[in-house]
């Protein structure tokens, strides 16, 4: 009998420390004696500093340090790399140099004995510069799309060229066609939680409390650049309040965090502003594409061109899967995919909630809705016609792919077939109703990771991974594995993460902590509950004494004998005996035979209803669904949560976030929450997530393939479709604005 | 932050005695402790006037009349209000977001600075912060600036929902100052921007606004505040219209028309009204009337499309004044 923990729609465990405010984020770790740091950010876009009047703030009440690259040291800064960071290209080294790369790079740091005399020593700071006029946008005749070097690898995630079949010749001969061109504005993550470092040196050991999805890497990362060993460095990190994927490199405010309180010899704490999370923390890169599509009149595909570009910096080449899910979405003999960088003026970008998917889903998926209307043909019919047997870009069968099953269990609770198919048909009294779909998907990874389990004489398990939970449920969904594999009730299990000296694990991304971090957990927890039994079943005083191990049996926090309905021997009894804490490590990854076999992917489809305005343009989502096959859901009741969150992202991606650029000097300019749009209540219809029955072999031992990505693709193309078919109007930029529908 | 000092007021006298010296006033403080953290705003002093009896919501005689200090949140939940005049706590609701609202006062609410991204950024020029130093709005990101009103020197748009309200209801407000006191239209509250954009309000120094007063009339009944956005709440209009119509016979008596969004300051547009009144309230009266909102519009690079939208919502606020029981 098992407890069956999984499964089971749980609570958060960490829920009450989090609205009783006793949960402790990063900037909430005030250190005895510490200073405060604050950056002060270039104001050209692109140029030199000729000069830092230092001394005028150096005379300011409470300031102990101004730091520029006049005075700082020349960091390490020794070659380092993680999955996190770009392949090709080096990371910015800050205050290293008179050159100013981009609008708000980071040209000195004051630090002062309270926040308040920082922040006005900082924008005291007199800095001048020379400035040119940066390139920031694909508009500009200077700009120049560039392979990506990283992306001519066998290996990449993203490939600069595929192709299979003649799809150029045929789309020239086909008669109906698609032929289309997508621009999707960047994005910033704009979490409610600042980036924030606390840094505090003693010695040459560092410790940060620092605002990390990757505890572990922010720890190498930040040895690198200071030259120490990576031991002497610790990063805490419990909580993260939102954080999209804006964490998971370790930016340059962590490096002047520790070089402040180096340089000051104080711990020190530095708070990004939310303005300064527009500049050197990332974004979704504004991209372009192009998607051309032809068909036979009953609706096989003949031919699928997808083509895009994304942009990045001119010192890295941030690089997504723009195009990569092209080539298993739909079964088409002739296929071409080309991935672009466009190197501009300004930060890296990096890594966006479904990124790379949720833009090139979006080009590709919006084609294929103008498809459907070319052929005449319902769009989720469309889909089926073309649904593959097996992934055809890489020539593998799918671990699973349940994307019709999708479309059927979505459709029918979305009432699809209530849809006139006829653009600008359906009303709601003045309204313009449509109804739009899409689909989702994202790859089911797992990365190397590790994990302990300890065994306390109490009868509690206490489990430790590197691990992150910037809010999908890490804590609880990690209990939950824990508890089930080894029988105990969920308030027995302590699971902790967010500490660099714990078993290191992947970065907090790319939806696989459960599979990577959840299997590690897993095979940990059977390590150590074998180890356990093989005391039991040597000890003579054991009544499991002489069983086999393949005989015992683990549940509710005792041992028995298999088929044996005695009480058996509580386990802490065992580890009672022992003296000591019984402690098992074990790390796991996929094995790299069936990740060699099958195409591991999620799916889901996506459900939009919209309502416009035809006299003055306004777009509301009205109601929502999105139907996911993503393997086994270890907790509906966070997978839902999680889905709804990723919806509600997508639908500011469709209708509001846009980090808007002024050309002239590249700066952001809606730097601001009350400029830069994202869904508030009032914006938020009903939404449903809905998971169908995917039982998975082959993806790990729990059979998981993550949510947390694949929740933001499909609703912006599923919008975009339903505001076509509410208008008529075909809107291919995002986000979709009043402004592009006023005179639909 | 630039350090200052801040009193609080014991009573109105006291208040205006300060602010005459140069003191700023203090209430809710949404817009101004914002812009001190940016420093855009830079007083030495403050003077908290929030403990002073300016808060009080009345009628009198068929007047509404609103304390200066009474919060955006409190008005729009008010009996009276919602009886007299339902376009005001239409247009309050329609305003910043509860937290804001819950704190913002009414006189506050009608002094906010405007929310040009420019104005904010110290490191480009703008004449509203600093006389002289040119305007970046201009040939920079604009499509959330005025058609309206503008000049060379300054095309930012007045950001205040009630403004808009209070205009079109000809409502007028008490102010003291030094030298006594003195009423006047709401509408002369506002400055074009002209070459001395830093130049917003008629108040002369030291004046405290009192209250706001609104003529009872046949308008309130038929009245509605309409409010185009991108998203559905917390977000400054694009366009914003003001309406309300006397019917009489099925005649159009007398219109009121204002407009918010496009207008360097709440813009009221008299020769809509007067092309409105002795016709028929149907949707091609409104679209005719409308098209004069437009003449003079002067659109900048990237807010074109507010000539398209401002007549549509105008047209659209007018019928709603129809579906007013």
């Amino acid at each position: 009998m098992t407890v069956n923990v999984i499964g089971n729609p749980l609570p958060r465990v960490d829920g009450h420390a989090k609205v009783t405010g006793s949960a402790r984020y990063a900037a909430d770790f005030n250190q005895p004696g510490q200073a405060y740091a604050v950056i002060v950010s270039a104001t050209v876009g692109l140029g030199r500093i000729t000069g830092i009047d230092a001394k005028a703030v150096q005379q300011m009440p409470g300031v102990i340090a101004v730091i520029s690259h006049l005075n700082a040291p020349r960091l390490a800064y020794r070659p380092h790399k993680a999955g996190v960071d770009p392949a090709v290209g080096e990371r910015l080294h800050v205050l290293q140099d008179d050159r100013v790369r981009f609008y708000g790079e980071p040209v000195a740091v004051v630090v002062a004995e309270t926040f308040d005399q920082a922040e006005r020593a900082a924008a005291a700071l007199r800095v001048t510069y020379t400035a040119e006029r940066p390139i920031v946008d694909p508009s500009d005749p200077k700009s120049q799309p560039i392979v990506a070097e990283a992306t001519l690898r066998p290996e990449a995630f993203v490939h600069a060229d595929t192709s299979r079949g003649e799809a150029d010749r045929v789309l020239a001969g086909a008669t109906i066609k698609v032929d289309t061109t997508y621009d999707i504005a960047r994005e910033n993550h704009n979490p409610m939680e600042p980036h924030a470092t606390v840094a505090a040196w003693k010695g040459d050991r560092l410790t940060l409390w620092s605002k990390s999805q990757y505890v572990v890497n922010e720890r190498a990362e930040i040895a690198a650049v200071f030259g120490v060993p990576v031991e002497n460095v610790q990063v805490i990190c419990p909580f993260i309040g939102g954080a999209f994927g804006t964490s998971l490199r370790t930016w340059p405010h962590v490096t002047l965090a520790a070089l402040a309180a180096m340089q000051t010899k104080r711990p020190v704490k530095l708070v990004l502003t939310r303005k300064q999370m527009f500049f050197t923390t990332g974004h979704r890169p504004r991209t372009v594409q192009r998607v051309a599509l032809s068909v036979t009149p009953d609706g096989k595909l003949t031919s699928l061109i997808h083509e895009g570009a994304g942009e990045t910096s001119r010192y890295e080449q941030f690089i997504e899967a723009l195009t990569s899910a092209t080539g298993h979405m739909y079964s088409c003999p002739n296929a071409r995919t080309r991935y672009r960088l466009l190197p501009f003026d300004t930060g890296t970008s990096v890594f966006m909630r479904g990124p790379g998917e949720a833009s090139g889903i979006f080009a590709l998926e919006c084609a294929l809705d103008d498809l459907s209307y070319a052929v005449g043909i319902d769009p989720i019919e469309l889909r089926r016609r073309n649904e593959p047997r097996i992934d055809e870009g890489e020539n593998k069968p799918f671990s699973s792919r349940s994307l019709m099953k999708c479309y059927e269990a979505g459709a029918e609770r979305f009432g699809w077939s209530r849809r006139n198919p006829k653009p600008r048909s359906m009303r709601d009294g003045r309204l313009l109703i449509g109804m739009g779909v899409a689909s989702a998907t994202y790859p089911a990874w797992q990365s190397p990771a590790s994990a302990r389990v300890r065994l306390l004489a109490s009868g509690v398990a206490e489990v430790e991974a590197a691990a992150s939970d910037m809010g999908p449920g890490t804590y609880t969904s990690m209990t939950q594995v824990a508890a089930e594999t080894l029988g105990l009730p969920m308030d027995q299990v302590r699971f902790s993460l967010g500490r660099s000296d714990f078993p290191p694990t992947p970065s907090h991304g790319g939806s696989w902590t459960m599979a990577s971090v959840g299997s590690a957990i897993r095979a940990a927890c059977i390590a150590v509950q074998e180890m356990v039994a093989a005391r039991a079943i040597a000890d003579q005083r054991s009544p499991l004494f002489g069983a086999s191990l393949d005989g015992v049996e683990w549940n509710e926090g005792r041992l028995r004998r298999r088929g044996d309905t005695s009480a058996g021997q509580p386990y802490r009894d065992i580890v009672a005996r022992a003296g000591r804490p019984i402690e098992a490590d074990a790390s796991t990854q996929r094995d790299p035979e069936v990740a060699g076999r099958y195409s591991m992917h999620a799916f889901g489809a996506v459900f939009a209803e919209v309502a416009i305005d035809p006299d003055v343009g306004t777009i509301r989502v009205r109601r929502a669904l999105g139907t996911y096959g993503a393997g086994r859901i270890v907790n509906p009741r966070l997978a839902k949560s999680q889905c709804t969150g990723g919806m509600i992202g997508g639908i500011g991606m469709a209708l509001m976030e846009r980090t808007a650029l002024d050309l002239r000097d590249g700066r952001p300019v809606n730097a601001h929450m009350a400029d830069y749009l994202m869904p508030v209540n009032l914006d938020i219809p009903e939404l449903d997530a809905h998971f169908v029955d995917e039982v998975d072999p082959h993806v790990n031992p729990l059979g998981v393939k993550g949510l947390g990505e694949i929740a933001l693709v499909g609703m912006a193309p599923a919008i975009a479709n339903a505001v076509f078919h509410a208008t008529g109007k075909r809107v291919r930029n995002l986000p979709i604005r009043i402004e592009d529908v006023l005179t639909a | 932050m630039l350090p200052f000092v801040l009193e609080k007021a014991r009573s109105a006298e006291e208040a205006i005695e300060r602010a005459a010296a140069g003191a700023r006033y203090i209430a809710g403080g949404t817009t101004l402790v914002d812009l001190m953290r940016e420093e855009v705003e830079r007083p030495e002093r403050l003077i908290d006037i929030n403990t002073l009896p300016l808060s009080g919501i009345r009628e009198e005689g068929g007047e509404l009349v609103i304390g200066a200090l009474a919060r955006m949140a409190e008005v729009a939940a008010d009996a009276d209000v919602q009886r007299l005049q339902p376009l005001i706590a239409e247009s309050l609701i329609e305003g910043a977001s509860p937290q804001l609202r819950n704190m913002a006062s009414i006189g506050g609410n009608l002094l906010q600075r405007v929310r040009c991204p420019y104005f904010r950024m110290l490191d480009v020029g703008c004449n509203k912060r600093t006389p002289g130093s040119g305007c970046a709005a201009l040939n920079g990101l604009n499509a959330g600036h005025a058609i309206l009103g503008t000049s060379d020197h300054c095309v930012a748009t007045h950001p205040s929902d009630l403004a808009v309200a209070l205009v079109a209801l000809d409502a007028t407000m008490r102010v003291r100052g030094p030298q006594g006191e003195r009423s006047f239209p709401v509408e002369d509250l506002f400055r074009l921007p002209g070459d001395t954009p830093h130049l917003e309000h008629t108040l002369l120094p030291g004046e405290l606004i009192v209250e706001v007063r609104v003529p009872g009339s046949d308008h309130s009944r038929r009245a509605r505040y309409l409010k185009v956005r991108d998203r559905a709440s917390y977000e400054f209009a694009l366009v914003s219209t003001a309406a309300a119509l006397v019917i009489e016979n099925g005649v159009i008596r007398q219109a009121r028309l204002a407009v918010g969004g496009v207008g360097t300051k709440p813009w009221r547009l008299r020769d809509c009204e007067a092309a409105l009144a002795g016709r028929k309230p149907e949707k091609r009266v409104f679209e005719e009337a409308a098209k004069l909102a437009i003449q003079g519009a002067r659109p900048l690079q990237h807010n074109h499309y507010k000539l398209e939208l401002l007549p549509r919502t105008i047209v659209r606020a007018l019928e709603l004044t129809g579906e007013v029981a």
